[in-house]
């Protein structure tokens, strides 16, 4: 059996690491609210964004845009949207795990990260890093999103990526975070969600839209506005998770802690019983042989 | 006869910065400058960053718009703003000298990249400056 001491000292340690995950959890907590609540007001926009270019895909029929068509090129671009923390639990790797559980050919992916850790698991596992905006989702902003979104079209427009994604963790609520990849260019409308193709008044619906300048002038400048909304909206959701996801990890580390302390309080107290008993028997087998 | 108000939603990034009815809503577009009524033809118009006028009720409410784009169906309107600024919030001063500022680099001009950012910025300054008057 380990030593009174030892055990001691054990559970001391234990307890420093479980103060340390209290006040984390204590700080993500407080975090989570705020992010929640960004996430929160900044969601009609996201949705309505959403809606809006999809109803406008259905009803202005086919235009002919470079962004809503195949441009040739193999090469997929993949904006990854991870934590520049760890110790959130799988918050990161269920992002990696999207991209590498998904059949991309890997030499045909250029990633174009967010957040630090998902540049550390993808170059572990062999992604080429095509840039790196790590800094943005310390505090994202409506003008960082804007910067990310004139990268992506530009390079899709030069040629040097042929489709974008998004990979991103969608904050559902407080304890559910889902890790969605999301096809943002070419646009198509097969790729709207069912639900959104009908909803909406029906003859509203029927109603063909028109466009002030015209359709393709108003499609060129719209899509770059709807990748910002859309990346934005990521931003927002992505921290929320995150600090979900890291007030859940440590509360069970927490937990956890709690029941280690518990079952070395125990140990240790038998282990001093023990250490008081073999003293007795000692001196009690001392003054027999006094005897 | 038909209805004579519309629902307006004025949507930014961080919040939903307007909801109500309206009878007439004023706005600067990339072809100039339109007011709408309520039963307009379903159009979608991009927005320039400009002076938003609100009408309802004989009131005249005033925003600044920086920019984004106008969804216009015959009882709805949704204006997707990148940015919106009551007159109250704005800081007169900070948007003089970015004025200022917009209209110095317009005079030197380098690159192409340049004057189009200066000019946006000049417009952004203008609206705000507009909308507190």
């Amino acid at each position: 059996m380990a030593s009174m001491r030892d055990i001691k000292r054990r559970r001391g340690s234990i307890q420093s690491t479980q103060q340390i995950t209290k006040a984390m959890k204590l700080v993500s907590t407080v975090k989570l609210q705020k992010a929640r609540s960004r996430a929160e007001s900044s969601k009609p926009y996201f949705d309505c964004m959403y809606a809006t270019m999809m109803s406008m895909l259905t009803k202005a029929g086919n235009i002919d845009h470079p962004y809503l068509k195949e441009n040739g090129s193999k090469k997929i671009g993949i904006v990854v949207v991870t934590s520049n923390r760890g110790l959130a639990g799988g918050y990161n790797s269920n992002v990696i795990k999207l991209i590498t559980g998904n059949d991309f050919p890997k030499e045909d992916v250029r990633i174009y990260a967010v957040g630090s850790k998902g540049v550390e698991g993808l170059v572990h596992k062999g992604y080429e890093i095509a840039q790196d905006f790590s800094d943005v989702i310390e505090a994202p902003v409506y003008g960082d999103a804007k910067t990310i979104s004139e990268t992506l079209l530009k390079d899709f427009m030069d040629g040097e990526i042929g489709s974008i994604y998004l990979a991103y963790t969608f904050f559902k609520n407080t304890v559910s975070h889902i890790p969605k990849l999301m096809k943002l260019l070419p646009l198509t409308v097969e790729d709207a969600p069912e639900e959104m193709q009908t909803t909406g008044n029906s003859d509203e619906s029927k109603t063909l839209m028109e466009f002030e300048p015209d359709e393709e002038e108003a499609i060129g400048l719209l899509i770059p506005k709807y990748m910002t909304s859309i990346l934005y909206g990521a931003f927002v959701e992505a921290v929320a998770s995150e600090n979900g996801a890291r007030m859940q990890a440590m509360d069970s580390a927490t937990s956890n802690a709690e029941e280690m302390i518990e079952a070395l309080g125990l140990m240790y107290n038998r282990a001093r019983q023990g250490a008081i008993t073999q003293e007795l028997t000692e001196i009690i087998a001392g003054a027999e042989a006094l005897n | 006869m038909a209805e004579n108000t519309f629902e307006l939603k004025i949507i930014s990034p961080d919040t939903m910065f307007y909801e109500g009815k309206a009878e007439f809503l004023e706005f600067t577009a990339t072809t100039g400058e339109m007011g709408v009524y309520a039963q307009h033809v379903p159009t979608t118009v991009i927005l320039e960053p400009c002076v938003m006028r609100i009408h309802q009720n004989g009131e005249l409410k005033k925003a600044a718009i920086m920019g984004g784009f106008v969804e216009i169906l015959k009882e709805r309107i949704t204006v997707m703003a990148e940015d919106a600024q009551w007159p109250d919030s704005i800081d007169v001063e900070r948007a003089k000298k970015a004025e200022e500022r917009a209209r110095k680099r317009l005079a030197d001009r380098e690159s192409d990249m340049d004057v189009k950012r200066a000019e946006m910025a000049l417009k952004r300054s203008i609206a705000r400056i507009e909308t507190t008057r």
